[in-house]
């Protein structure tokens, strides 16, 4: 009984660390978002860097925010708090896009919000 | 359907009719395509031809823009207004197309305000750029620009005989896409054009280009040609945009797309490079390559004649 149990919490511990919300970066230059793809745990918080001469903004494709225009060096931090695939982009070059992988890690989605999908 | 209809022989003699005013303003063309003569010769040709200016379009004037390839953006403007207030024929109308300011700031709104309001012409009207909506819901854009439109950002109006559509392709965003006009303002356009005739000479002015000039940077609208195909049967068409700084042109039957030069700064010729970075270029250089379109009457109301003017034309 008390090896099970003490199974049990080491499983649900190394579940937590798995998943356990990190900050995330990303920086935007030459008119990419690098990396392209972030996998994050839910709850982090992702920060983007503008890196280019050129003026970007960071929005995700289905309106859930907008970082407004981002001049050189200028940063947006966004908390990710649902699980889900997000795209996210630049509302001034089209061209540019990334996916941020929000993975589970046992926290349970708050009931009739859905998660941001490409 | 009703594009089918358009191109029944009744209609394409209609048009044929229109043959005169058609060679006049490719004519009227020859002035404009070849840009670079245009500066020489703009005001002498001009002259000539005895035109009667309908409006001047400024564009991209980015105000709040200080990195290298312009330091000083206001001057630049202040450059163009200058330009526009000592044509010998004023125009009444002023069109802008967008990006009046760089990073939507209220208070490069207010500075662009300031400027803009030394133009001696009495009516100005704008259409957004990407760059003037970055704040969530456009708030700043509209509320000083909103009240033409409703807030919508779109909205016809009539001047001198010519029908005017401002028209906004940078607010329904579409990740890897190009611009967009969405089914609202498509419909709505649309119906606008149904009650005009086809005599009537039309201008569409936008923000980015409402033909494709260079999909992988965005530079076109997906849903414009819905728009194209109703503008096909009127017999003087000018489509306008700015966005990517620099004189590209084409004529499609009676239809004209141009883009104008920005007053702030030059950017590279599509797929040259990265992105549409603003370019640097030596100081010297720079005049050159901004400038205002101005919009003339030829044979009024039938057609226009566009004619480009640098910065670098004025001392």
């Amino acid at each position: 009984m008390r090896k099970t149990l003490f199974i049990a919490l080491c499983a649900f511990a190394a579940r937590v660390s798995l998943a356990a919300p990190a900050p995330a970066t990303v920086t935007i230059k030459d008119y990419r978002f690098a990396p392209a793809i972030v996998k994050i745990a839910t709850g982090s918080t992702v920060t983007w860097t503008n890196k280019d001469a050129d003026v970007h903004t960071v929005i995700s494709a289905t309106g859930l925010f907008v970082s407004g225009a981002l001049d050189t060096d200028d940063k947006f931090s966004y908390t990710f708090t649902k699980p889900g695939t997000y795209v996210i982009a630049c509302s001034l070059h089209p061209q540019m896009s990334e996916t941020i992988v929000v993975e589970g890690g046992g926290l349970v989605p708050a009931a009739g919000i859905e998660p941001a999908t490409p | 359907m009703d594009d089918e209809k358009l191109h029944t022989r009744r209609t394409a003699l209609k048009c044929l009719g229109f043959g005169g005013a058609g060679t006049l303003f490719a004519l009227a063309g020859g002035v404009l395509t070849p840009i670079d003569l245009a500066m020489a010769a703009s005001d002498d040709a001009l002259k000539r031809a005895a035109l009667k200016p309908l409006f001047v379009q400024i564009s991209d004037s980015h105000v709040g823009f200080s990195k290298d390839a312009n330091p000083d953006v206001i001057a630049t403007l202040n450059r163009g207004i200058d330009m526009v207030n000592a044509l010998p024929h004023q125009p009444n109308l002023i069109l802008h197309t967008g990006d009046i300011t760089h990073l939507s700031r209220a208070s490069e709104f207010d500075t662009a305000q300031q400027l803009l309001s030394r133009l001696r012409a009495t009516e100005l009207h704008t259409v957004p750029g990407e760059h003037d909506t970055t704040d969530p819901g456009a708030a700043t854009y509209f509320g000083r620009f909103g009240q033409a439109s409703s807030n919508k950002g779109y909205y016809s109006f009539d001047h001198a005989g010519v029908h005017f559509i401002a028209l906004v392709n940078v607010l329904e965003f579409k990740p890897g896409g190009l611009g967009t006009l969405g089914h609202e303002q498509l419909a709505w356009a649309i119906s606008d054009l149904k009650a005009r005739s086809s005599s009537t000479p039309i201008v569409v002015f936008a923000h980015m280009p409402l033909w494709t000039v260079y999909e992988p940077w965005g530079w076109g609208t997906g849903d414009a040609p819905a728009l194209i195909a109703e503008l096909r049967r009127f017999g003087s068409v000018t489509v306008l945009n700015g966005h990517i700084h620099q004189i590209v042109q084409k004529v499609e039957g009676n239809i004209t797309f141009h883009t104008a030069r920005s007053t702030a700064f030059p950017q590279p010729l599509a797929g040259e490079g990265a992105g549409p970075s603003p370019l640097k270029v030596p100081a010297d250089q720079l005049p050159a390559m901004l400038g205002i379109t101005r919009v003339s009457v030829v044979k009024h109301p039938r057609s226009f004649a566009l004619n480009d003017s640098t910065l670098g034309q004025i001392s």
